[in-house]
């Protein structure tokens, strides 16, 4: 997109409409950004989950600039709507909702080395964008809307079509997902030897309480 | 796939506007040209493995939904058993309809069927019958006994053969998480062995990791070529010369990483020994042979496939890791003291053949590696069956001593171990021989002699490891603290080495033997007494022995498997 406006002098109204994705994009970048940061640097769980769902947001808006409106839509529904929702419900059923120390590091001298990693990620890529200008290969099928048709009829189409058994064996990590679930989340049976000393001072007097109740 | 089922549905409202379509004459619209365009015929029989194992583990799902609870024990392995069998046989039956006809791309150009994705298939079949075999008798001598292993196991298959079948990095990556995300769920299987849930939480973070290192490899060789598809890939590159390539070597560079994690190639190998412990027995050697079968076959796909005309590029990225892999994977072996750990890094080691294999990038090497695969198939079935008959009711003894002695107590057992561990070491008449052979040979027709040389010096650094567990088995069961026993060296290496590997606390292998387990190795004596009783051998894994073990001797003194390996590669 940057490489689009760079591009030869155009026609008034080119111009405009290249202003107007500018713009979006810069807002849409400023979102995601701020976004991001309230994440990491947000001290309450739930507000961190809040902070995604801007940062959720501006990446709906970078795909309306990149004329992609059925992914906005559905990067807000689905992410937005229901990722979020479910970090949300974690949250409150784990009993986090509350202020977490952050001060103690599970590795000592670990935030210098994510500073440091981090900043050195920031050089690599800015010395990268400087060094010259990148080959890319040949415009792909999947790119910025081109020729006729509706953005989710050619999605539909490429769905149902070309990428018809990706779309499908999709629904095998489903199948899984609901197994893992029942395999992971099932109350384990353990024997009586295996129960750590609380446990056992738990089921005895809970058998304490049934021959009390039974007399 | 249901979907896929009603293909005749989804080919007609393709077709339908196209009908519908007046054109006029000299103007045709471009939506009837799209629709007309996009018709796309699905091909069953070059995904049938694939569909048999999927439906299958849907078949088990129903049938455990409909019986009652815990009817019949041994009902499920059985079916599963039956699925991945006929699997097997669809394989066959694809291996000759390839050779009938021509190698082609099915289902939209997303799938290879070609001989090289019917091995695969075939080999994770076999895998999958091997898991079901020997996973009946350890899950009901746990009492984790349900449907679930089962269907999760036949759901891994399913994405290893989408890998293996994968013409493109969208297929490649979806197989790929199909195949992982059911494997971290059976490391973490066994419910009351913390260390299995410990395990299989690791095993979650670092592969998402790399599979998201993966996916931005994909992104950045689709950013430099325009394409996700292998072929066209490989068209492109050939055709075009990227002045400034360096998107291209670091989508390249992303991608061997992601997959050099799931074949656990050194450096990305740290999860392996961790997953390898955490991990059932039996699914421990499902893993070892279908995980790395499967990145193995998706790192062909990619370097061999995708960025062939870039060989001079990958090529000395692939010998340094198959350098390391092969001498990391065997010296740290040597310093195991626990039974599953040192055949994590064993089978580390002998991912390093494969590489070798890989970095010929020559039909040779291919055949070499793909022989390789489907050997170690074989001898990592028979070596976790034996290993997950003697470590005892809720793996209390995974160390060393547990095998010790096994020579008396079942020779039978000890013998064929004797054999899977010789195949593994690389001793002549022994299917390992002919595999480490193969892809050193072809090293060396590629002029690579460096890196064969250092392959057959870590077969020898490797043979010693192997065959301390052999000597140990035929040494005295008594453990005797004052007088040095035979086997000396076997001692020196069992003393931990600090930082290597430290050995698990009491309180996370639960069991009757777990304090006797984790002594401390300070003292003069590592080697604790072997248990007590004798180790029964089930029906299932019996079987499973004989097969193993049987296939490990045939496919070390004649060539049919060879050549079947040989001629996979054809279409590369």
């Amino acid at each position: 997109m940057i490489a689009a406006l760079l591009a030869t002098p155009q026609p008034m109204s080119v111009h405009l409409a290249h202003a107007s994705a500018w713009a979006v994009f810069a807002v849409g970048a400023v979102l995601i950004l701020s976004g991001a940061l309230g994440v990491v640097l947000l001290r309450n769980p739930v507000h961190c989950a809040l902070m995604l769902v801007i940062t959720l947001f501006g990446i709906a808006l970078e795909f309306i600039d990149q004329s992609a409106d059925f992914l906005a839509a559905v990067q807000i529904i689905v992410y937005a709507g229901a990722v979020v929702i479910l970090f949300l419900f974690v949250i409150m059923f784990l009993g986090v909702d509350r202020r977490e120390r952050f001060m103690r590091e599970p590795f000592r001298g670990q935030k210098p080395l994510a500073v440091i990693l981090g900043l050195i990620t920031l050089a690599e890529i800015l010395v990268l964008s400087r060094v010259g200008n990148w080959s890319t290969g040949q415009h792909g099928v999947a790119g910025d809307l081109n020729g006729p048709g509706e953005n989710i009829q050619k999605l539909g189409q490429s769905i149902y079509t070309r990428y018809l058994l990706p779309f499908e064996m999709t629904s095998a990590l489903l199948v899984i997902a609901v197994v893992a679930t029942v395999v992971l989340a099932r109350q384990q049976s353990r024997a009586p030897s295996e129960l750590t000393k609380d446990e056992q001072a738990g089921v005895a007097a809970a058998a304490a309480d049934k021959a009390e109740a039974k007399r | 796939m249901i979907g896929l089922l009603s293909h005749t549905l989804v080919g007609q409202t393709v077709q339908a506007p196209a009908t519908g379509c007046q054109v006029t004459p000299g103007k045709v619209t471009g939506l009837c040209q799209a629709f007309n365009s996009l018709h796309i015929p699905v091909e069953y029989r070059t995904i049938l493995p694939l569909l048999v194992l999927s439906i299958g583990a849907l078949v088990l799902l129903v049938i455990s939904a409909v019986l009652p609870k815990r009817s019949r024990p041994g009902l499920y392995p059985l079916l599963t058993v039956i699925i991945s069998g006929l699997a097997a046989g669809a394989s066959v039956f694809q291996w000759i309809d390839v050779g009938n006809h021509a190698a082609t791309k099915a289902i939209g150009n997303q799938i290879f069927y070609d001989r090289f994705s019917v091995l695969f298939m075939l080999l994770i079949s076999v895998a999958t019958l091997f898991g079901a075999l020997l996973s009946d008798s350890y899950l009901q001598r746990e009492g984790l006994d349900g449907v679930e292993a089962y269907v999760l196991m036949l759901l891994a298959s399913t994405g290893a053969m989408l890998m293996a079948a994968s013409a493109g990095t969208i297929m490649l990556f979806l197989g790929l998480e199909i195949m992982s995300i059911a494997l971290y769920v059976m490391t973490a299987y066994h419910r009351r062995r913390a260390a299995s849930g410990e395990g299989g939480l690791k095993y979650f973070i670092l592969g998402s990791f790399s599979s998201a290192i993966f996916l931005y490899g994909a992104a950045l060789a689709y950013g430099a070529t325009g394409t996700t598809q292998f072929d066209e890939m490989s068209v492109f590159l050939a055709r075009t010369t990227l002045p400034n390539d360096g998107i291209l070597l670091g989508g390249m560079a992303l991608l061997i990483v992601g997959l050099g994690f799931k074949v656990a190639a050194v450096p990305f190998h740290f999860w392996s020994p961790d997953v390898y412990e955490a991990a059932p027995t039996p699914f421990t050697g499902y893993m070892a042979a279908v995980a790395k079968a499967a990145g193995f076959a998706g790192l062909f796909r990619v370097l061999l496939e995708g960025f062939h005309s870039q060989e001079a590029n990958w090529r000395p990225a692939i010998w340094l890791i198959a350098v390391l892999t092969l001498l990391v994977g065997s010296v740290l072996a040597i310093a195991q003291r626990d039974l599953k750990r040192m055949m994590a890094y064993s089978s580390i080691s002998q991912a390093g053949y494969v590489l070798i294999g890989l970095q010929s990038a020559s039909s040779q090497g291919t055949a070499g590696a793909l022989f390789y695969l489907l050997t170690y198939t074989f001898i990592i079935a028979g070596t976790f069956a034996v290993i997950g008959l003697v470590q005892g009711e809720g793996e209390a003894r995974n160390d060393l001593g547990a095998i010790r002695g096994l020579g008396r107590r079942r020779p039978g057992l000890a013998l064929v171990m004797l054999l899977f561990l010789l195949a593994q070491a690389g001793v002549p008449f022994t299917s390992g021989f002919l595999a480490k052979f193969y892809v050193i040979a072809a090293a060396v027709n590629r002029g690579q002699y460096a890196l064969a040389i250092i392959g057959m010096l870590a077969a020898a650094i490797a043979a010693f490891f192997y065959l301390r567990v052999g000597l140990l088995m035929y040494s005295s069961p008594e453990v005797d603290e004052t007088k040095e026993p035979t086997d000396g060296a076997a001692l020196a290496g069992l003393r931990p080495i600090p930082g290597f590997d430290t050995p698990r606390e009491p309180a996370l292998s639960q069991g009757p033997g777990a304090v006797a387990a984790s002594s401390d190795g300070d003292g003069a004596v590592a080697l604790l007494a072997p248990p007590e009783g004798r180790v029964e051998i089930p029906f299932t894994v019996g079987i499973t022995l004989a097969v193993c073990a049987a296939f490990t001797i045939f496919a070390g003194v004649s060539s049919p498997v060879l050549d079947f390996a040989k001629h996979a590669t054809t279409y590369f």
